[in-house]
C-alpha cells in the first residue's frame, strides 16, 4: 500500500513515531476491528480508532441513541436521539475520516450470531455494558482464537485487561457472572462520563499496539483505576488450569446465552 | 500479622484469618461481586472458609465491572 500525500499529512504524528512508522500506519489502514456496543466504551473507542485510520471499523449495536447517553457516549450528539446507534456512529466516523470502511450489525450479539460476526476482524473491542455479552464475548474468542480487549466501567471505577489466544481469558479472573440477586439494581448504579472515555481510549490504544505490534499489551494483567482518588493499578493474572473455557478440561465447547437480566431503565 | 490488600499494606490483629473473615474487615459487602485473588492464585468462592491467610500474602479482590449500569 502507498499512502496518498494526504494520508502522509493526516498520519504524520503517526508516522514520526519511531514504533509506528509508515509500516505500522499501513498496518493500521489494513486493520479490522470490530467494536461491540457503541455506548460509553465503543463511543470514544470508535473515534479514535477512525481517526487513526483503521481500515475498517465494524460496529455492533441494536439500541437507539437515549438522551440519557449522551452524557458519555460522546459519538452521539443531541439530533441522533432516537436513531440506531451504529448508524449514529457511521455518520461521525464518515465525517472524522472517510478513508474508514463502517459495516453496522445493527443488532445485539448472541450465542447463535456472534462467531459469524467476529469471524472476518482482526481484533474485537468489548464496549457493552451487561455481563451476559461480556462472558459470550470473551467465549467466542476464545473458541475462535480472537484477540479482544476487555473493559468494563462502574461509578468511578474502570477495569480492562487485553486477551489474545493462550493467554488469560477474561473467565481465568470472572469464572462467570455474578448472580443475578447479587448485583445492586440499575438505580443504583451509575457512572461518571469521563470514566468511559478514559477507559474506552486506553481499549482503542490497545488495539493499536496490536495491530502495529509494538509495545506489551496489557495481557495477563488487569488494569484498575478509580478515578476518585486517581488511582492506577495493573494486577498480574495468570492462564488459570480450571479456566471453564480456556482451561485443561474445558466445560464450554459451545456458546451459549447467559441469562440475560431485565434492566427496568433506559439505558 | 501484615498483609497486602488490593496492593496495600495493611496490619491485621490476629496471626491468621479466614478468607470470608478478611472479606468482611474489608467491608466487602457483596463477595459474589469480586473475584478473589491470593498469592496469584484465583480462590473458588466454596473456599472462601476454609482458606486462611497468614503473614506476608498478597490478597487481591477484583471487582465485577460490567458498563455503564449494572445489568
Amino acid at each position: 500500500m502507498d499512502l496518498t500525500e494526504e494520508q502522509l499529512e493526516r498520519y504524520s504524528r503517526h508516522i514520526i513515531l519511531q514504533d509506528v512508522s509508515v509500516e505500522g500506519q499501513e498496518k493500521i489502514m489494513n486493520g479490522k476491528v470490530l467494536i461491540i456496543g457503541t455506548g460509553g466504551l465503543g463511543a470514544p473507542a470508535a473515534l479514535y480508532l477512525a481517526a487513526a485510520g483503521v481500515g475498517t471499523l465494524g460496529l455492533v449495536d441494536g439500541d437507539v441513541v437515549d438522551l440519557s447517553n449522551l452524557q458519555r457516549q460522546v459519538i452521539h450528539f443531541t439530533p441522533d436521539v432516537g436513531k440506531p446507534k451504529v448508524f449514529s456512529a457511521q455518520e461521525k466516523i464518515a465525517q472524522i475520516n472517510p478513508d474508514v470502511k463502517v459495516i453496522t450489525h445493527n443488532k445485539r450479539v448472541f450465542a447463535d450470531n456472534i462467531a459469524d460476526i467476529i469471524k472476518d476482524y482482526d481484533f474485537v473491542l468489548d464496549g457493552t455494558d451487561n455481563f451476559a455479552a461480556k462472558f459470550l464475548i470473551n467465549d467466542a474468542c476464545v473458541l475462535e482464537k480472537k484477540p479482544f480487549s476487555h473493559g468494563g466501567i462502574l461509578r468511578f471505577d474502570g477495569q480492562t485487561m487485553t486477551y489474545v489466544p493462550g493467554e488469560a481469558c477474561y473467565r481465568c479472573v470472572f469464572n462467570s457472572p455474578p448472580p443475578k440477586g447479587a448485583v445492586p439494581t440499575c438505580s443504583q448504579a451509575g457512572v461518571l462520563g469521563a470514566i468511559a472515555g478514559m477507559l474506552g481510549t486506553m481499549q482503542a490504544a490497545e488495539v493499536l499496539k496490536y495491530l502495529v505490534g509494538k509495545g506489551d499489551l496489557l495481557t495477563n494483567r488487569l488494569l484498575i483505576f478509580n478515578a476518585l482518588r486517581m488511582d492506577f493499578r495493573t494486577v498480574k493474572v495468570k492462564k488459570n488450569p480450571d479456566c471453564p473455557v480456556c482451561g485443561n478440561n474445558p466445560t464450554i465447547t459451545t456458546l451459549v446465552d447467559e441469562e440475560q437480566p431485565v434492566c427496568d431503565l433506559k439505558r | 500479622m501484615n498483609v497486602k490488600v488490593n496492593g496495600k499494606d495493611q496490619a491485621f490483629d490476629k496471626e491468621a484469618l479466614f478468607v470470608k473473615e478478611v472479606l468482611t474487615i474489608c467491608e466487602v459487602s457483596q463477595p459474589d461481586m469480586v473475584s478473589v485473588q491470593l498469592n496469584g492464585e484465583f480462590l473458588q468462592k466454596e473456599d472462601y472458609d476454609g482458606t486462611s491467610i497468614k503473614d506476608g500474602d498478597e490478597i487481591d479482590f477484583l471487582y465485577f465491572m460490567g458498563g455503564g449500569i449494572l445489568y
